[in-house]
């Protein structure tokens, strides 16, 4: 493997599907890493639940799909989509430019705050990406 | 050896782009009859005035335009094909020869069965043919590719559970190393889709089972030998504890060319499949098509079979329609019957000495190229492959060169791109299946191109990423094409 650098803000928690959440205002805010950006390339398509979905933690909510591959979104946490990042629909690329800022996909109105813990820490994820990677 | 040069080709322009006001490809003569007019045989709304924007061409326009384009094409005529996954085998012009037959091409879809006994004896001899392949009692031949055939047996294998009262029986297993179109047909029939996991061994083991063995289990999507080339050695004990558990078994059958004739699906278990007529059995697949999918079923679900089934009404066969439990009809008439008679041809060709010899030749190319290859790409796993072989760009990666840069390198030295990123459980996969098509000559040029592609890549990395150069047009814009795509062609471009 190549020696490559992500970015993980301390800031956010991850799944081991690769999303990562952060709370803002009550809100989950959430979307995809930079390792998985990474490893998906080019982003050109992200399919997005209605807003008012109620999404149970583990659930298939959307679909994120690259010039190489399609990835499953999976929800963190429970709860209900109160908003979706309307700007991918005609650029897709800030998935990839900014994962965690204008790239972000969803905002969850969570049924537990408290369940964010239960999810890794930066460098819990960091380690998790190394061990995959085979490094 | 093989070596892509640069010959004449052409720049071709669309035929809106070549089209002149007035031209013509042929004058017709002054009609002999009274002409009708349209506004006194149709309604008011199907008529219109004019019909803008068809391009206006010569004969000589168009045959010069599709000649052009033809010479762009790559096609398992021009040399290896080795596109994983896809059986890009050899079509035998024999085949051709046979669905040409004046007495089957120009036979009328609506004949009655009295007429067509011919055909509908045909067709029965496949079906028996499937069946003795596949282990399997009853075969249709209508679903008209593959991924028809998976909707077709997921939805027999729902109307099974259905009629024995048990219609909670929703949810479908498909390992991560199975074919893509799995999930797809299972959620198109309304079904939940479960991705187990393989094991890092690359192999679907029991205990991923484990979690799912309930009274919601429907059925396990399996495709063995699995999309990294690898046979599911635990294929027979998957199948124990599914039936255990009250589901069925169902095995995409595109993978079938590293089984035929030698291994049957019935005999691991398997209960409900589907054959790709168009990578096994060496029938085309065209730009899209048509294809041809047929599914074999054990007994216990042939009351569910697609309308109309071949009876045998003592020596004469006859469609039969009614048949109350069946899933309905799936496709007119009896399927795409020019491109299975290409298969019966195969089939009948061969003989089932000569199926198996096929699986075993598949099977070594295969490996032939493993262990030529091992050595400069990298593998993930160690044990044989059955008729396709999976490596990654793990050990060119460090130099900046991608599976994406070897599979466009690949073109400048005269060869089809192989399947590239897929199976997803491997990074950078790079899927190679060379059938048993090609001759040990046409494997060790292939060989020897790859590792040129390998020594390029170590020495001079710029010559893989720049690649191709010999094609007429270079690297294109996928990125540009997947986010902005030009659906249709408009005047002012």
């Amino acid at each position: 493997m190549s020696e490559k650098s992500y970015d993980f803000p301390e800031n956010c928690r991850y799944t081991d599907s690769d999303e990562w959440v952060r709370l803002e205002d009550g809100l989950a805010l959430m979307g995809i890493t930079d390792y998985a950006q990474s490893e998906l390339s080019d982003v050109v398509y992200v399919e997005q639940p209605e807003v008012g979905a109620q999404l149970e933690a583990g659930q298939n909510f959307g679909v994120v799909e690259s010039v190489k591959a399609v990835g499953d979104l999976v929800a963190p946490l429970a709860g209900e989509v109160v908003r979706i990042n309307t700007e991918l629909e005609d650029s897709p690329e800030l998935v990839n430019e900014e994962p965690y800022g204008r790239g972000w996909l969803i905002a969850l109105q969570p049924e537990d705050e408290e369940a964010v813990e239960s999810l890794m820490t930066a460098e819990e994820y960091l380690r998790h990406v190394e061990a995959r990677s085979g490094a | 050896m093989t070596q892509a040069r640069s010959g004449l080709v052409f720049e071709e322009p669309l035929l809106f782009e070549r089209s002149r006001p007035g031209r013509r490809g042929l004058s017709l003569a002054t009609p002999e009859v009274p002409q009708a007019d349209p506004a006194d045989e149709l309604e008011e709304d199907l008529l219109r005035d004019d019909v803008e924007g068809l391009p206006e061409l010569s004969e000589l326009d168009v045959v010069r335009h599709f000649t052009r384009l033809s010479q762009w094409n790559y096609g398992i005529d021009l040399g290896l094909f080795p596109l994983g996954s896809c059986t890009m085998k050899y079509n035998p012009r024999a085949n051709e020869r046979v669905a040409a037959l004046p007495g089957l091409a120009q036979l009328h879809p609506l004949a009655p069965d009295a007429d067509a006994q011919g055909v509908l004896a045909l067709a029965a001899e496949l079906e028996d043919a499937l069946a003795a392949i596949s282990g399997l009692d009853r075969v249709t031949l209508q679903p008209a590719a593959g991924a028809q055939g998976e909707l077709v047996g997921m939805m027999m294998i729902q109307a099974h559970h259905r009629a024995r009262g048990e219609p909670q029986r929703e949810r479908v297993l498909i390992p991560d190393t199975a074919h893509g179109t799995n999930p797809a047909s299972a959620a198109l029939n309304g079904m939940e889709v479960v991705e187990v996991p393989s094991g890092p061994d690359g192999l679907l083991h029991p205990e991923a089972l484990e979690p799912h063995l309930d009274e919601r289990l429907s059925a396990l999507m399996l495709t063995n030998p699995n999309t990294l080339g690898l046979f599911e050695r635990h294929v027979e004990e998957l199948s124990r504890r599914v039936h255990e558990a009250g589901g069925l078994v169902y095995l995409d059958g595109a993978n079938l060319n590293a089984l035929m004739g030698v291994a049957r699906p019935g005999d691991m278990g398997v209960d409900v499949m589907h054959f790709n007529l168009h990578k096994t059995f060496s029938t085309p697949h065209g730009g899209g098509g048509p294809g041809s999918g047929p599914v074999a079923v054990r007994e216990a679900l042939a009351a569910h079979l697609p309308i109309p089934v071949i009876r045998r009404d003592g020596d004469a066969l006859a469609l039969d329609e009614d048949r109350p439990q069946s899933i309905g009809r799936v496709h007119a008439f009896l399927g795409n019957a020019g491109i299975w008679l290409r298969a019966l041809a195969y089939v009948r060709a061969l003989g089932a000495e000569g199926l198996a010899e096929v699986t075993r030749c598949a099977v070594l190319n295969a490996n032939y190229l493993q262990a030529s290859l091992s050595d400069v790409y990298a593998r993930p796993h160690r044990q044989r492959v059955m008729h396709e072989v999976v490596f990654s760009d793990e050990r060119q990666q460090p130099n900046g060169v991608t599976t994406a840069d070897i599979a466009k390198r690949l073109m400048d030295y005269g060869y089809h791109p192989p399947t590239v990123y897929f199976p997803l459980v491997l990074s950078g996969a790079l899927m190679v299946e060379p059938t048993e098509t090609e001759s040990l000559e046409s494997l060790d040029e292939f060989v020897a191109a790859m590792r040129a592609i390998a020594g390029e890549a170590a020495e001079s990395p710029e010559t893989v990423t720049g690649a191709p150069t010999t094609p007429i047009l270079r690297r294109l814009d996928e990125v540009g094409a997947a986010r902005k795509p030009k659906l249709r062609w408009t005047p002012e471009g």
